[in-house]
C-alpha cells in the first residue's frame, strides 16, 4: 500500500504502513548520505519554503539539507515576529506564499493546530516542523528510524519517555507513533509536567525514575526549556537533576543494552548527564541529527509524488 | 406563510385569534390544545378547543406549538465598538426568526456599557432597528476592570435589568463584595461568570486527554467552582441577589445547591451549547466550537442536562456572541472565543425535548419563564394579562443547519451543517408580528 497523503501534519493521521513507508525509503537515503556524492533528483525543479514563525537552527538546517539533497530549489523564511509586527495574519502570508507556487511548505509555528489551518488555505504539501505542543511528525520518524536500526524493530518495546512531557511536541508524536506500532510507552516526570488527562492516552505514567525505567529499551530524554525551571513547574534546576536527570544510575534500572536518546538541544547537567549523552555505547544522539535528514528527505520525496502534477524527475 | 381567515367582526375588532394550537404554558407545566386571545399587545384569552370566541383576526396555527417567546439573558449585540461584527438591526432580525422576544444585551462592549449615557444609547439604538424588546444590562465595575463600581442606581432608574462584568472577574473580593453590598441595598441583581482566573489565564479548552494530546492549554473544571464557591460566600456575606450566567461544570454544581437550600437569593444559567456539544466536538482544531467557558467532558455535559432538567440550574441561554470570519480564521488558541446562538437556541434546545430530557413546558421555563422571573420582567408566561410575546413552532420539522442562511451579521455558529429539528414559523412581540417563516 503506497503512501496516499497530501500533508505531513502529524502522527495522528498516518497508518502503520505509512510509517514503515517512510522508515523503509529513509534507509536508501542514510546510504546515500554516507557517499560523497549526495546528490538525488526526487524533488528537482520543485520549490521548497522553510517557513518558520518559532526559532531553529537544527530542525531548519535539516530541513534545507534534506531538501537540497533532492535538487530542491530552497529557500528559508524565518518569520520571527517581524510578520507578527506588521498586522499580517497567518492565513494572508500562507496565501502570499502559495501565490509564489511552491511545491513544499515546511512550517513551524508557535501555536498548536496553526500548521493544520495553513494546510487547509494552500495548494502544496505541507510538513508539520512543530506546531506549538501538538506535533512533531518528522521528530517522532527519526526517532523511529533510529530505533528500528539499533534495535531491530519497532513493535513491543519498552519505551520511556522523560521528562517534561507537558510542554512537549516531541513527546505527543512519539505517544501516537510509538502507539500505532503496538509498544509500551512510560512516561516519566514530575506531576506538574504531566499533562492532565494523559492517562486516557493508553500510556504509563511514573513519578519515578527507577519505576519508570525498568526494563526500558529505549529512554528518550526530553528537553527542559529553561523558562520552566524558575519555580513555576519545578523548584529547581538541580533538584530536578538529581530526580529526573539521567545519570549512570538512573540508566542502570532500563536493560543493559538500552539506547539513550534526546531529540536536542541538550542541556547538560539537567536533563542528562554529559557523560551519558557522549557514551558512544549507549547514546544515539548523534546518529538521531543523521537520520532525521534521511527521515525528512524520505518524506518530502513521498509527498512530491502526490502532488497533482508529477515533477518530471520523480521515481515512482 | 400559514392562511389567515378573517372573522366576523364582533365589538372587539382589534383582536387576534392564534387558533388550533398547542399551548405550552411553562406556569403551568401543560401543554393543551386550543387558541389565545391578544388585544392590544396583551393576552387577553386562553380557550380549549370546544369553547372559542368569536374576535377579529384569526389565524389557524395547525396544531403547531405556541409558547411564550423566548427571553435569552446575555445576548451581545456589538454595539457600540463593533457594529462590523453585529448591529441592534440584524441581532433583531435573528432574534425574531428565532423566537427570541426579548434581548437582554451584554454591557462587554467597546466601550462597556458603564454609564446612564451608555445606556441611553443602548436603548434609543434599540428602539430605532429593533422590533423585540432590548432590556440591557450594565457593567458592574468601570469599563469592566473590577476597580470602581458604575453607579448602580443611576443605571438602574434607566433601565439597567442587571449588572455585570461578564466574563472579566472582579477578582478583588472587597471590590466585589461591596458591590454585592451596594448592589443588594437597591435590590439590583449581580451577574456573575464564575471562574479563577489565575487558573484559567491562556487556557482555550478543558483539561483532559483530549486536549492534551491537541496540545491546547487547558484548564481544569474546578477553576469554575473555585469562582462560584467564592461569590457565593460572598453572596451569604451581604445578601446581595445573584445570578451565576453560564454554568458548565458538575464540580459546581453542589455549592449551587447548598447556596439554594440555605435560602440565598442565588440562581443560575447554562448556555446552549454546554447542553448539547462537549470537547470532543472541536476536532481538528475547529475555531467555532471555541467558546468561553470552553466546551466540557461529555459527563459534565450529562451533569448540566440533568441540572436544568431537576431546574437547579434554571436557565437556558444562547450567550450570542458574534464573531467575525477574521478573528475565527486563527491558530485554535489565538482565535476569538464565542458562537452566535440567536437562531439556533431553540432548534438546539429541542434537542433535549426529543432526547427525553426536558417536556417542552420545562424548557420554556428555562427559556422564557425564569429569565423573565429572576429579571422582573412580566414575559415569559403564557397567562391572561401577560404580554403577547409569543412563538409558533414545529418542533419536529428536521434541517440541516447552513450558515450562510443566518440573519446574524456573523456567522459563527458550532451548528453549521448539523442535523437539527424544530423551525420557528411565526414571532409576536407585544402582539405584533415580528417574523413569519416563508
Amino acid at each position: 500500500m503506497g503512501f496516499s497523503h497530501s500533508h505531513l501534519l502529524g502522527i495522528e493521521h498516518l497508518k502503520q504502513s505509512d510509517i514503515v513507508a517512510v522508515l523503509d525509503l529513509a534507509e536508501s537515503y542514510v546510504d546515500l548520505n554516507r557517499r560523497q556524492e549526495k546528490h538525488a533528483d526526487a524533488l528537482s525543479g520543485l520549490t521548497q519554503i522553510n517557513m518558520f514563525f518559532e526559532n531553529s537552527t537544527r530542525t531548519q538546517a535539516s530541513f534545507e539539507i534534506a531538501g537540497k539533497r533532492l535538487g530542491a530549489d530552497v529557500m528559508n523564511m524565518s518569520m520571527g515576529t517581524t510578520s507578527l509586527e506588521k498586522g499580517e495574519s497567518l492565513i494572508d502570508t500562507a496565501l502570499t506564499l502559495n501565490a509564489m507556487h511552491p511545491d513544499l511548505l515546511v512550517v513551524r509555528h508557535p501555536h498548536s493546530g496553526a500548521v493544520n489551518l495553513l494546510a487547509e488555505k494552500v495548494n502544496c504539501a505541507v510538513l508539520n516542523a512543530g506546531d506549538g505542543r501538538h506535533e512533531h511528525p518528522t521528530q517522532a520518524l527519526l526517532d523511529a528510524l533510529t530505533i528500528r536500526r539499533a534495535r531491530g524493530r519497532l513493535h513491543r518495546l519498552n519505551i520511556a519517555i522523560c521528562g517534561d512531557i507537558a510542554h512537549s511536541r516531541v513527546a505527543r508524536s512519539n505517544i501516537l507513533l510509538f502507539g500505532r506500532m503496538e509498544s509500551r510507552i512510560h512516561l516519566v516526570g514530575p506531576s506538574t509536567l504531566i499533562p492532565a488527562g494523559a492517562a486516557d492516552w493508553g500510556v504509563e505514567i511514573h513519578e519515578d525514575m527507577q519505576e519508570g525505567l525498568r526494563g526500558a529499551d529505549v529512554v528518550m530524554m526530553l528537553r527542559l526549556q529553561r523558562e520552566r525551571m524558575d519555580g513555576g513547574f519545578i523548584p529547581s534546576e538541580r533538584e530536578y537533576f538529581h530526580r529526573f536527570g539521567l545519570d549512570a544510575e538512573k540508566l542502570g534500572f532500563a536493560k543493559p543494552d538500552a539506547i539513550v536518546m534526546h531529540p536536542g538541544p541538550m542541556n547538560r547537567g539537567v536533563e542528562i548527564d554529559g557523560t551519558i549523552a557522549d557514551d558512544i555505547n549507549r547514546s544515539v544522539i548523534q546518529e538521531q541529527v543523521e537520520m532525521g535528514v534521511a527521515v525528512r528527505m524520505a518524506a518530502m520525496d513521498l509527498l512530491a509524488r502526490n502532488l497533482e502534477t508529477p515533477p518530471s524527475g520523480s521515481a515512482v | 406563510m400559514l392562511p389567515r381567515r378573517d372573522v366576523q367582526a364582533g365589538d372587539r375588532a382589534e383582536a387576534l385569534l392564534l387558533s388550533n394550537a398547542r399551548l405550552v404554558d411553562p406556569e403551568a407545566g401543560t401543554v393543551i390544545s386550543g387558541a389565545v386571545e391578544i388585544v392590544d399587545g396583551k393576552i387577553t384569552g386562553i380557550f380549549t378547543n370546544d369553547g372559542q370566541p368569536v374576535g377579529g383576526e384569526a389565524i389557524d396555527c395547525r396544531g403547531m406549538v405556541l409558547a411564550p417567546g423566548i427571553v435569552d439573558l446575555g445576548v451581545k449585540v456589538c454595539e457600540p465598538g463593533e457594529r462590523h461584527k453585529e448591529s441592534f438591526r440584524t441581532a433583531g432580525r435573528a432574534a425574531a426568526a428565532g423566537g427570541v422576544t426579548t434581548m437582554v444585551t451584554r454591557p462587554d462592549t467597546t466601550p462597556a456599557i458603564d454609564s446612564p449615557e451608555q445606556l441611553e444609547f443602548v436603548a434609543r439604538r434599540a428602539a430605532q432597528d429593533t422590533s423585540v424588546n432590548v432590556r440591557p444590562m450594565a457593567a458592574l465595575t468601570k469599563s469592566r476592570r473590577g476597580l470602581e463600581m458604575v453607579e448602580i442606581g443611576f443605571l438602574k432608574d434607566a433601565g439597567a435589568v442587571a449588572f455585570t462584568d461578564c466574563d472579566s472577574v472582579v477578582t478583588d473580593a472587597k471590590v466585589f463584595s461591596r458591590c454585592l453590598t451596594y448592589a443588594g441595598s437597591l435590590g439590583a441583581l449581580v451577574i456573575a461568570h464564575p471562574q479563577e482566573p489565575g487558573l484559567s489565564s491562556g487556557a482555550a479548552a478543558t483539561s483532559g486527554g483530549f486536549a492534551s494530546l491537541r496540545g491546547i492549554p487547558t484548564v481544569s473544571p474546578v477553576a469554575e467552582r473555585i469562582g462560584l464557591e467564592r461569590d457565593l460566600a460572598l453572596v451569604e456575606m451581604t445578601g446581595a441577589r445573584y445570578h451565576a450566567d453560564n454554568l458548565s461544570t458538575s464540580a459546581a454544581l453542589p455549592a449551587l445547591d447548598r447556596a439554594i437550600a440555605a435560602g440565598l437569593d442565588v440562581s443560575a444559567g447554562v448556555n446552549v451549547h454546554h447542553l448539547t456539544l462537549n470537547e470532543l466536538d472541536v476536532g481538528d482544531y475547529r475555531t467555532f466550537f471555541k467558546v468561553k467557558p470552553p466546551l466540557r467532558s461529555e459527563r459534565d455535559r450529562r451533569s448540566m442536562v440533568e441540572a436544568a432538567a431537576s431546574g437547579l440550574v434554571g436557565i437556558i441561554c444562547s450567550m450570542h456572541t458574534p464573531q467575525d470570519e477574521e478573528s475565527k480564521r486563527r491558530p485554535y488558541e489565538a482565535a476569538a472565543s464565542g458562537a452566535v446562538g440567536l437562531e439556533t437556541l431553540l432548534p438546539a434546545a429541542l434537542r433535549l425535548y426529543h432526547g427525553g430530557d426536558m417536556d417542552l413546558p420545562q424548557l420554556f421555563r428555562a427559556l422564557a419563564l425564569n429569565p423573565a422571573l429572576r429579571l422582573g420582567l412580566s414575559s415569559g408566561r403564557l397567562a391572561v394579562g401577560a404580554p403577547a410575546d409569543l412563538v409558533l413552532f414545529d418542533p419536529d420539522v428536521p434541517f440541516v443547519l447552513d450558515r450562510s442562511t443566518l440573519r446574524s451579521k456573523s456567522r459563527n455558529t458550532p451548528f453549521d451543517g448539523s442535523r437539527m429539528q424544530g423551525r420557528v414559523l411565526r414571532t409576536w412581540v407585544g402582539g405584533k408580528e415580528v417574523y413569519a417563516r416563508e
